[in-house]
């Protein structure tokens, strides 16, 4: 196929973001578009790159070869990545892989023959604190297990969306590649979606426990240790039952509402 | 002991990434105070205070703006380091997503300071929801005139881009970002000549770290004192500790520099289950693994030099008393080895090896031999690369054999466990790989 008048549009919309005579700058984010147009970095899309910016297509496979987020075969519409990187193995991630494999029957950078659902392994994704996640397309589910993870994926193949713990819903990976390659997400619960959980405020909630509020300027000190201390007497393994201020998103409780 | 909300301040407020929730607490504030003034006084307020780093490697923060030439008719630039990957690392992704404007603020102030008109943010890809938050608190900034041309009518203009990555860790070393940047593979640099003077397109250039940069309008707005009276001489602020792995509450924790793991076991309820701890990282794989010995060390850059490892980006993986380190240090090992760029051999060759070493072990197939060899790849790979991914290879490996090393003994084939013939995530060890058995890692999660 070839790349529509709009993709051209796009290019020249990536490229203009960065300096005169700096145009190599867009490459990435011009693999990602190429990549939301053909679910996978093609010749075609290599070569589409390459002519936006002037290099020869060896400069820009040479590129597209070097990072994990290009895919060299069509990606299904859902790219599931479980984290197996320490914080998330000690919690059972290489289990919640295991298990997904085993649903899917597929095993790492594999595509279902359906071509819906992709699976990888990730390295680590930066939310140790809510360990074992998993994500859909980047969108987190969080504190996942085998059984929580199957119910997920289960949800994709009846072509439900299930809601992530934090992100915003779940699109196609061809609508989130589109976002990477710097275009805003259209849909307005996008951005609203939670951002932060329990785990982000841990430590917010141990200073309002003790009256501190966001209202106040950044006061330097705030005691924590006599809650703490008791919580953890108290209490093995649950969360702290902290008092949180009016309007608090998290307030500490089961519930994950976010920011 | 205490906490101090002052990066972490505003996460737990509704809608806590727009702009009118900022500006409602203090946001834009600092800014304006800083584009009246001198950008060179804005330098001697950074390294007055002494922020550091707060990436992993703990340079001033204000030398670091101080280094840029003035006056060389060259373009500047600053770009912050927001490729947050580094295992156990957690901090940065909360903050772009609860409060990304703390950023773009102190983007506005830092590129003034060294007179920068174009900031890139260098994101890690995989971050799409920190990517659409940091992209619209960019455009709410644009709107209400913080960024663009003459900003607040100071003649000031800046630019600022959201430029997401593409899965690759080494990114975040700093001459790699750049490359990457640039729209080149992602591998270091030789250095000198540094950034400062050859960075972004051979031009000055400041790479500094998200949380740094968010500090920067702390400061401008309680100055130096307030900052100080946080953390120690050498090392001083509030700095978020992320704690995961085998702990009661996981999180974030924002506390002054130079508090000790104990204190922040007790923040977050102590190790899980009640168990006893057996080994930790301060600041992420890449540190040294510290032990229950160094409960009391100070968690800052001088005090985890003392006790033989680095303060990194305070990142604290909690390992109880069940975990197989043998396991551990293999895992991070096959971590480094898949994200080596290749570009020099110790660490493309030796990580590999290694990661071949340790599952053979692992099989109890290892030979009396082996723990030697790894302390000698070790030696051989440490020092002997570009940057610093190789450095940190090493760190699992040597400090797990330094206090487990009768984990590292090969076991004899009686006592192998039984292998596992489900599909794990280790590639060319799949099928005889222990690992992908459940509690591989501990005894009960």
């Amino acid at each position: 196929m070839a790349f529509s008048p709009e993709t051209h549009a796009a290019a020249a919309e990536i490229i203009a973001r960065y300096p005169a005579g700096r145009s190599r700058s867009a490459l990435l984010p011009l693999l990602h578009l190429v990549q939301a147009e053909q679910n996978c970095v093609t010749t075609e899309g290599v070569q589409f790159c390459a002519e936006q910016l002037g290099l020869t297509a060896a400069e820009v496979g040479a590129v597209a070869t070097f990072y994990t987020m290009y895919k060299r075969r069509p990606v299904g519409d859902y790219l599931v990545s479980v984290c197996t990187n320490l914080s998330c193995a000690l919690l059972g991630g290489d289990e919640v892989f295991a298990r997904v494999a085993e649903q899917l029957g597929v095993g790492h950078d594999e595509t279902t023959a359906d071509g819906s659902i992709t699976l990888e392994h990730a390295e680590c994704l930066a939310a140790c604190d809510y360990a074992p996640v998993m994500t859909v397309n980047y969108e987190f589910y969080d504190q996942v297990d085998p059984d929580s993870a199957e119910a997920i994926v289960t949800g994709l193949r009846a072509g439900e969306r299930p809601v992530p713990t934090r992100g915003g819903p779940l699109c196609s990976f061809a609508e989130t590649s589109r976002q990477l390659a710097g275009f805003a997400d259209p849909r307005p619960e996008g951005v609203a979606g939670p951002g932060v959980g329990e785990p982000s405020v841990a430590g917010l909630l141990l200073a309002e426990a003790d009256g501190w509020t966001a209202e106040q300027a950044p006061a330097p000190l705030v005691p924590a240790a006599a809650q703490a201390s008791k919580d953890a007497q108290a209490e093995a393994g649950a969360s702290a039952p902290v008092p949180a201020p009016a309007g608090a998103l998290v307030t500490g409780s089961t519930e994950r509402k976010g920011n | 002991m205490p906490v101090t909300p002052v990066l972490t301040r505003r996460w737990n407020t509704p809608e806590s990434w727009t702009i009118d929730t900022y500006r409602r607490l203090d946001g834009y504030v600092a800014a304006r105070t800083a584009l009246a003034g001198d950008p060179d006084d804005l330098i001697k307020l950074i390294k007055d205070s002494g922020l550091r780093g707060r990436g992993g490697a703990g340079f001033p923060t204000g030398m670091k703006w101080g280094f840029i030439p003035q006056g060389d008719g060259k373009p500047h630039y600053l770009v912050i380091n927001a490729d947050e990957g580094e295992p156990g690392t957690c901090k940065d992704a909360p903050l772009m997503k609860a409060d990304p404007h703390s950023l773009v603020e102190g983007i506005i102030i830092a590129s003034y300071a060294v007179r920068a008109n174009r900031a890139f943010v260098y994101l890690r890809g995989e971050l799409i929801h920190a990517a659409r938050r940091m992209r619209a608190a960019v455009a709410e900034a644009y709107e209400a005139g913080f960024l663009g041309r003459n900003i607040l009518g100071s003649g000031f203009d800046l630019d600022l881009v959201v430029h997401s990555g593409a899965g690759a860790y080494i990114c975040g070393e700093e001459t790699a970002l750049l490359d990457s940047l640039e729209g080149r593979r992602g591998q270091p640099r030789l250095r000198p000549p540094f950034p400062a003077t050859h960075g972004l397109y051979a031009s000055p250039t400041v790479v500094n770290n998200v949380e740094t940069i968010a500090s920067v309008p702390f400061i401008v707005n309680h100055g130096v004192d307030w900052f100080r009276s946080m953390g120690r001489e050498r090392s001083p602020g509030p700095k978020i500790y992320s704690l995961s792995g085998h702990v009661t509450r996981p999180g974030q924790y924002e506390a002054p520099m130079g508090t000790t793991l104990r204190e922040l076991l007790e923040l977050a309820g102590g190790v899980r289950g009640g168990r006893k701890l057996k080994a930790w990282t301060p600041g992420g794989s890449s540190t040294p693994m510290l032990t229950a010995d160094h409960l009391d060390a100070p968690l800052d850059f001088e005090g985890m030099q003392e006790a033989g490892s680095l303060l990194g980006t305070a990142a604290l993986m909690i390992m109880d008393e069940t975990t197989d380190m043998l396991k551990v240090v293999r895992r991070l090992t096959q971590f480094y080895a898949h994200e080596s760029c290749g570009k020099c051999t110790p660490c493309r060759e030796g990580t590999s090896w290694m990661v071949q070493i340790l599952s053979r072990i692992e099989r109890g197939q290892g030979d009396a031999e082996d723990v030697d060899t790894l302390v000698d790849a070790c030696d051989n790979i440490f020092g002997r690369a570009f940057c610093a991914l190789a450095d940190g290879a090493t760190s699992p490996i040597v400090s797990g054999i330094k206090y487990f090393r009768d984990e590292f003994i090969p076991v004899s084939a009686v006592t192998t466990k039984p292998e596992s013939s489900k599909t794990t995530p280790d590639g060319a060890a799949a099928g005889d790989d222990a690992a992908a058995a459940p509690g591989a890692y501990a005894g009960a999660h």
